[in-house]
């Protein structure tokens, strides 16, 4: 069974009146360091959830520890600051008895992947109805400097003087990997990606993952410069949409197809001959093959040819949803629950005075 | 009945009574309860009939063999005729341990009696061994004069040999002394089911039925609630259903008909000792289960549980799980963490929200113990105590996680305790502790054990008119009035009797707040660093926690002693028959039990001043001793346990003797 974007947010009770940015800003004064990407994210997201016409009081903003936890205090909804990396377990169980809220999850590369790493995969495999908002640093900011599950191999940190030793994670891979029915990658400095990407995952039903890419100007700056320095970007980023052919570069002279060999996918200058192969983006692929080896283009050291964009969004059923549809059935097969019957079960006698 | 307060007129857990009971019985009336001598013949025809006050069985066999639930079927028709009843399941933690070695026995205790008892027994009157191994680990727990019924078919000389039996204990005069009934149970079994076309490895394993039935015969339970059971559990399969109903049969002809057993036995119902009403039999962990749907409905919230399996917990999952047509949720986690953090998420969305685990598991869950402290939400920890460190002795018993409970979290984390004291109790404990959860908005932990989880009594099922209200109210306006006139939600503006925080529930407009796990400025909540705020924080919390309204602990004390045996938890029963035994022999000795260790009762302090002495049994190291040297002063002395399982009354009592006359 699955069900529409529509039917879900529709559980959710609408705002009576028309909202504003300024109504999903709390009266808590924002401790970020000056420059952190942080803030755009704060303010892509307040500006953008007015869009959304939901009964602010039906938001709720569930976080772990770190720098990007701190962000529920600064949305004027309903919010948690819980500990390192629990919030998808937290959020699930509130998502799991209250269908009529929408729940959102923000969490960091050292909450969500290291800490927190088991309840991030089981709650894409389960397909709670949560947006997890997944703000990548590739550094642990509040601890002040130490590598993270998604430094580069060799990073050079206050814990790792030569250098770390372990690959890192690339987040989307992982939550492909996962299960995960809508999985997403956006970057902190490009509102306007960023935004569409958000409308995209609020619309899904189940849990949808969105990597931010968001820079750590003290601890980790620049480190996805070459993302955002339009010269730079036209070369690193593949900007992926769905039904539109995978093509970047200046003036899309590059794009992607499919190796006829190993099936795996390759980067090509796009050429007459070529250029009818050149692979379309299914974000809605029943299979996850392509979507994985879209995320696998990446250089994890350079960045270099990293798609962004929406990666997968397949409709699948939504544990909430089962759920509740079990808590229906039970009733409609036994009868609700009669208690002095459950109490006194089967075998029973009676002492008289 | 174990949740009963004693009564001077209890006989039952007499020493000596106890040990010569089948003697007693032999040989001639002793008094009301116990009548010897014959009865007019059964329908049967010549078999003598003797009436006892009370018996105490263990089967015994391989893990395979079925033993728990023989016992379970035993102990069923027992409670269905309405005996007092207490029971000891004692299996390993494999779920097929090598077949025929001691470690792989598993065991079941029942004792009944025709008036109110407290424990599954010290030492039972009739050993079922179903193996050599079963016989080696049990029978030095039979005194001299019980009865062995042995499945003789199963002393070969290699199975023997395993167990360390060099000549056949059978053969060789080890078991004079004992009334031994060898019966070929497995022949007897495939003998009786040899019409039904199975191989010989399915009629053989009806064997537990075939001793089922053989003990039915003998103490005349009532069958016709074994064969029903038989019929449903097997109701995809028909013919083994027949077959497990023709085993029971044959067990029940043969017992009626063989020589070897010329005497059955009578236990008369324990009506007179009971409260009127009526009775189920039932388990710690069911009676949980129970206790925390009905706690759902009184508190009018839907129950959550969000758990990870774990040995002796995983009933309550299993249980809690049937019941969705009760609203209920259960959310099997990925782990122990996720199982109280999905908890703690649904307690913020308003509901009655519980995590159940086990030692370990609560080592687990420390941090978001400590976060619920901080957020101030109601959740329920119920730990089924087992043997620990570590994964220590999973399907054994202990009390050893107290000090866990109470401190096992970082910085002043304050937590009430509630502990049931027998498994009927479990449900009362189980609604107390909602009660304590809701009221101050706080963690609460319910502490039983593996002896309480497993082992059954009966129960008078309450009236739902008599159970208590456990409704809270939610916020719904702002409550607080700024200095500007504004109105706005304080979310740690506290109800200035009980400390709680008022509980706000996402989907409430204009009560929108941010709450977690950072130290919260009084009031506002808002995250705050100042010192004296921190200081003041952190007082409040105990101060609510220690202002927890508990009833006063009330104390049994008939004669004046100068010794209080102090206990709490599952001990309930092995303490309160000890101290029987020692009134009955003259010596003073008062009695108090705790069903809540955090906060203690108001009047603990000055009870403990009372008494000359202070003994505390406690199947740990001294834990509770421990609080309570440290928070009254007083030398308390520890009697401990820790070998997985209950205290035996004699043992008990022979303690306490030397502390009264120490």
């Amino acid at each position: 069974m699955t069900e529409t974007a529509s039917s879900l947010l529709s559980l959710v009770p609408k705002a009576e009146a028309r909202q504003s940015m300024k109504d999903f800003k709390s009266d808590q004064e924002v401790r970020w360091c000056p420059g952190c990407g942080d803030y755009a994210i704060l303010a892509a997201v307040q500006g953008f959830m007015p869009e959304l016409g939901l009964a602010k009081e039906n938001i709720v903003f569930v976080s772990g520890i770190g720098c990007s936890s701190r962000f529920p205090y600064y949305m004027n909804t309903y919010g948690m600051h819980s500990i390192h990396g629990r919030a998808p377990s937290i959020a699930t169980g509130l998502a799991a008895s209250r269908r009529d809220l929408s729940v959102w999850v923000v969490t960091g590369d050292g909450d969500a992947l290291s800490i927190g790493g088991n309840h991030l995969i089981h709650a894409l495999r389960r397909n709670v109805n949560l947006k997890i908002l997944l703000f990548n640093n590739r550094i642990y900011g509040l601890t002040k400097g130490q590598y993270s599950p998604t430094s580069e191999l060799g990073k050079v940190t206050k814990s790792t003087p030569m250098g770390s030793l372990d690959a890192p994670f690339n987040p989307v891979s992982l939550a492909l990997g996962a299960e995960a029915s809508f999985v997403a990658r956006t970057v902190d400095s490009d509102r306007k990606h960023l935004t569409e990407v958000l409308r995209q995952a609020a619309d899904h039903p189940g849990t949808a993952l969105v990597e931010i890419y968001q820079n750590c100007n003290i601890f980790n700056d620049g480190a996805f410069e070459v993302l955002k320095d339009k010269q730079q970007a036209q070369e690193a980023v593949i900007r992926l949409e769905h039904g539109q052919p995978i093509r970047f570069g200046a003036d899309g002279e590059k794009g992607v197809v499919r190796d006829p060999e190993t099936g795996d996918l390759a980067i090509v200058a796009v050429t007459p001959e070529n250029e009818s192969r050149i692979l379309v983006h299914d974000a809605h692929a029943a299979s996850p093959t392509t979507a994985f080896a879209l995320s696998r283009l990446t250089d994890p050291d350079t960045l270099h040819h990293t798609p962004i964009g929406v990666l997968r969004s397949v409709q699948r059923p939504v544990y909430d949803t089962l759920m509740a549809d079990q808590l229906d059935s039970a009733i409609e097969q036994n009868g609700k629950g009669d208690l002095a019957a459950l109490l006194a079960g089967g075998d029973t006698w009676t002492v008289v005075g | 009945m174990t949740s009963q307060v004693s009564s001077p007129v209890e006989q039952t857990d007499d020493p000596e009574k106890r040990a010569d009971d089948a003697q007693k019985a032999r040989s001639r009336p002793d008094g009301e309860t116990v009548v010897g001598g014959q009865l007019p013949p059964g329908e049967g025809g010549e078999k003598e009939v003797r009436r006892l006050d009370r018996v105490i069985i263990r089967f015994a066999g391989d893990s395979g063999d079925g033993m728990q639930l023989t016992g379970d079927r035993f102990t069923s028709e027992t409670a269905s005729f309405g005996n007092d009843l207490s029971t000891l399941p004692n299996f390993p933690a494999e779920i097929r341990a090598p077949a025929g070695t001691l470690p792989g026995v598993s065991s079941f205790q029942l004792h009944f009696a025709d008036h109110d008892i407290l424990t599954p027994g010290d030492a039972p009157n009739v050993l079922v061994a179903m193996n050599p191994a079963a016989l080696k680990a049990n029978i030095g727990d039979v005194p001299r004069g019980g009865e062995v019924i042995v499945n003789t078919d199963e002393f070969a000389k290699r199975a023997m040999a395993k167990v360390g039996y060099e000549t056949s204990p059978l053969e060789d005069g080890s078991l004079d002394g004992y009334q031994v009934h060898p019966v070929p149970l497995t022949t007897l079994t495939i003998e009786a089911l040899k019409e039904f076309g199975l191989s010989r490895k399915e009629a053989e394993r009806s064997k537990n039925m075939f001793a089922l039935g053989l003990l039915s015969w003998m103490y005349h339970r009532p069958t016709e609630g074994t064969e029903s059971f038989l019929r449903s559990k097997f109701a995809k399969k028909p013919q083994i259903a027949e077959a497990n109903i023709a085993a029971f049969r044959a067990g029940w002809n043969f017992g009626e008909t063989t020589e070897d057993f010329a005497v059955s036995y009578e236990v008369a119902p324990a009506g007179s000792a009971f409260p009127t009403g009526t009775y189920r039999n039932i388990s710690g962990n069911l009676a949980l289960s129970y206790g925390l749907i009905t706690a759902s409905r009184q508190a009018d919230l839907p129950l959550f549980l969000g758990s990870y399996p774990i040995t002796p917990a995983s009933d309550i999952l299993h249980e809690l799980s049937k019941h969705k047509n009760f609203g209920v949720r259960t959310f099997q986690a990925e782990d122990e963490i996720a199982g109280i953090g999905a908890a703690l998420g649904a307690a913020f969305g308003g509901s009655l929200a519980v995590t159940t685990t086990s030692g370990p598991g609560v080592a687990l869950k420390s941090e978001t113990i400590g976060l619920a402290v901080s957020l101030e939400l109601p959740l329920l920890i119920v730990d089924i105590q087992r043997g620990g460190p570590s994964t220590g002795l999973p399907t054994k018993t202990e009390q050893a996680d107290l000090l866990q409970a109470m401190y096992g979290r970082n910085g002043e984390a304050p937590v009430p305790v509630v502990a049931p004291r027998t498994p009927a109790d479990c449900f009362d404990a189980a609604l107390e502790a909602a009660r304590i959860a809701l009221a101050y908005r706080t963690p609460v932990f319910l502490l039983s054990d593996g002896y309480l989880a497993n082992g059954s009594e009966p129960w008078r099922i309450p009236d739902l008119d008599e159970l208590p209200d456990l409704r809270v109210q939610f916020a719904t306006a702002p409550n607080h009035t700024t200095e500007d006139g504004a109105e706005v939600f304080w979310p740690y503006k506290r109800d200035p009797k009980t400390l709680a925080r008022p509980w706000a529930v996402p989907g409430t407009p204009g009560l929108e707040h941010r709450i977690g796990g950072i130290e919260k400025q009084d009031g506002t909540g808002n995250i705050s660093y100042d010192p004296a705020n921190h200081d003041f924080m952190v007082r409040t919390r105990q101060a609510k926690v220690d202002g927890v309204e508990v009833p006063d602990l009330a104390v049994d004390d008939p004669d004046g002693a100068q010794t209080l045996v102090l206990g709490w938890g599952s001990t309930y029963g092995p303490i309160t028959a000890a101290v029987r035994r020692l009134r009955k022999e003259g010596l003073p000795i008062a009695q108090a039990h705790l069903r809540h260790v955090n906060p203690f009762p108001r009047n603990l302090g000055e009870v403990l001043g009372r008494y000359r002495k202070v003994v505390v049994p406690e199947m740990n190291l001294g834990q509770l001793a421990t609080l309570i040297r440290a928070r009254y002063l007083v030398d308390a002395h520890s009697y401990n346990q820790v070998n997985g399982m209950p205290f035996k009354a004699e043992q008990l009592a022979s303690a306490l003797k030397e502390a009264i006359n120490d």
